[in-house]
């Protein structure tokens, strides 16, 4: 497999802040960089709505993907190369998956997926097989390499070895947006040690291991994510964030749908609204786009949208608390939407239920009953062993697991008791349990 | 609200006992292909189409006390059975789930091997291809399962027995 032009007369580098450079070598990397389909990744956050918890995180997928890139050829260039399992043939399509395996997100993607039953990577597969700037710079390495590419980022690339690198529970992907997410965010939390691992990652053939004397590093990389998820990802204001986000998508559709007449048109939408997107359609989706209507509809008739969207755009978000939805909790759920109602205040948009469930991460899991595989230590014997049978702090976090969910409500309505005074007291009463 | 939660406590008061945290993903995996509405997002892992929205779901649901998780081992390894509790029946009335068929087919497949289980739900995480090139995938990514030709057939067959629960009699 040759790329015209194979390597770059001159190694180009990005100035990266987590990983300090980015170096590209392949002239088939610096050309997909360049196409039009990966250059909009700039446009889509890599952390959705955390920007309105931590400022800092605005960086975008496409400094994660650079960096998924880059954490690979470390791997494949400075560690794997001459070793046993490792095929150095399969060198530039780990580089291509690695780079392009979040192409498909499109904004706020965890909230539009939700909405609109869609999925990323369908869009990831399509952007890569199909008519496009990508596809086309792809299909100069041979006809079936954009097949090849859109596999292993599907994970159904014979070689499990080629997939685990970019989807595991210790690959790139991961590594590369622990670092930079805990850099972007300020948090303290998500660092470890990434080089150590890199050092200790061994080939095998069906996935990568990591030998027993990293394991301590390995360790700190576990209790990174573990913190991670706690005290970014799941970040209840976050989470309000992204149950407002939700709402405006629900409340467009809804109104929509029953023929009301927009004053800004949703025209980006329509094929969403309608469940027929094409990939045309969904490539000119970004968060910008979406920005813009949400300022728009602020001035919108629907009360509704035009609250939500309000809310979105200057950050006055839901009030939460704890709400274990025991049965007992659910009667005074029930209670509460009647309540609601009566308030005035619609519990379709303005009271909802968030589980940890509802988000888009996972912890360590020891691989107990054909879940996930789990992360293997290589053993100075040779033999295998999973990582929380020899990590007493991997076994205790990885034990029973810690679930969440939380009840979102609008504060400021129900503080504002100039209207239905007594009906909002009761409200409070039941919230305030 | 939490109604995907409710219709995971639906699959254990259809099926009954469900023993293996795979066969129980794949149920529902099959179930959703079947068209039946679970939105959790499958993705394809080592033992086949896998997700770890519903992991975490089911997890919610042990520690609220409405699914009933009992750990044992069986050799070399460990065996969960899953069973919806009295506080899930009682929650499960706070919803509407008519979904029509779906017992028929959970029962079957809780009948099932989970191994047989794993092959019917690769074979339809694939089905968007042809047939040849879907057994070609399971030859290549479930090498160490070694399912054999009559399997894959009865696994195609089984397919359409279910499709059939669902669509003749819809």
């Amino acid at each position: 497999m040759a790329y015209p032009g194979g390597q770059l007369s001159e190694e180009k580098v990005f100035k990266d802040p987590v990983h300090r450079y980015i170096h590209v070598r392949d002239k088939l990397i610096w050309d997909l960089i360049g196409t039009k389909e990966f250059q909009r990744l700039r446009r889509i956050k890599q952390l959705g709505t955390t920007y309105l918890t931590f400022h800092g995180a605005e960086h975008s997928r496409f400094n994660h993907s650079l960096g998924v890139y880059e954490i690979i050829r470390r791997i494949i260039d400075d560690v794997f190369v001459g070793r046993e399992h490792w095929d150095h043939n399969e060198r530039l399509l780990c580089l291509c998956a690695a780079l392009l395996h979040d192409l498909g997100h499109g904004p706020f993607s965890h909230s539009f997926e939700k909405v609109f039953r869609l999925d990323h990577e369908d869009f990831t597969q399509a952007i890569i097989l199909g008519a496009t700037e990508v596809n086309a710079v792809l299909r100069q390495i041979g006809d079936d390499f954009p097949k090849k590419v859109a596999e292993v980022i599907a994970k159904t690339y014979p070689n499990k070895l080629v997939v685990s690198l970019i989807s595991s529970q210790i690959d790139a992907d991961r590594m590369d947006y622990l670092l930079r997410d805990a850099y972007y965010t300020g948090v303290s939390y998500g660092n470890f040690d990434m080089e150590r691992i890199l050092r200790v990652m061994r080939p095998r053939e069906d996935q990568v291991v990591i030998k027993r004397s990293g394991m301590h590093a390995v360790e700190d990389y576990i209790m990174s994510r573990y913190q991670m998820y706690w005290q970014v990802y799941f970040h209840p204001v976050t989470r309000s964030a992204e149950v407002i986000l939700t709402k405006i998508l629900h409340r467009a559709k809804k109104l929509y749908e029953s023929g009301y007449m927009f004053q800004t048109e949703p025209i980006h939408f329509y094929s969403l609204f309608a469940g027929n997107v094409t990939l045309p359609d969904y490539l000119k989706l970004d968060e910008a786009v979406i920005l813009y209507y949400f300022q728009q509809w602020q001035e919108e008739k629907d009360e509704i949208l035009r609250d939500l969207c309000s809310r979105f755009v200057h950050r006055r978000l839901f009030k939460y608390v704890e709400f274990s939805p025991t049965n007992e909790q659910m009667e005074k759920l029930m209670e509460l939407r009647l309540l609601f109602k009566k308030a005035g205040i619609d519990p379709e948009y303005y009271l909802v239920v968030d589980s940890s469930s509802d988000l888009p991460y996972d912890f360590y899991r020891p691989g107990e009953e054909g879940e996930r595989l789990p992360i293997y230590l290589l053993m100075p014997n040779g033999e295998l062993r999973e990582l929380s049978r020899e990590s007493v702090l991997v076994d205790a976090i990885s034990g029973k697991r810690r679930t969440d969910h939380k009840l979102y409500f609008p504060g400021d309505f129900l503080s504002d008791v100039s209207t239905k005074r007594a009906t909002k007291k009761k409200i409070m009463e039941i919230l305030e349990g | 609200m939490l109604t995907e939660h409710a219709k995971v406590m639906k699959v254990l008061a259809a099926a009954g006992e469900i023993v293996g945290r795979k066969k129980l993903q794949k149920m529902i995996y099959i179930a959703k292909k079947l068209q039946f509405p679970f939105y959790e997002k499958f993705d394809f892992h080592f033992y086949g189409p896998y997700s770890e929205e519903l992991t975490w779901r089911i997890e919610e649901l042990c520690n609220l006390g409405f699914l009933h998780e009992a750990k044992e081992k069986k050799g070399g390894y460990v065996q969960y059975r899953y069973t919806l509790t009295e506080a899930g029946e009682q929650f499960l009335r706070h919803y509407d789930l008519e979904m029509p068929h779906l017992q028929d087919c959970l029962q079957d497949m809780n009948n099932q091997h989970s191994r047989f289980l794993e092959l019917v739900s690769t074979v339809l995480y694939f089905e968007h291809l042809p047939k040849e090139e879907v057994v070609e995938k399971i030859v290549l990514l479930k090498s160490k399962q070694r399912y054999t030709e009559e399997e894959i057939e009865a696994a195609y067959a089984y397919i359409k027995k279910l499709r059939g629960y669902v669509y003749s009699r819809a």
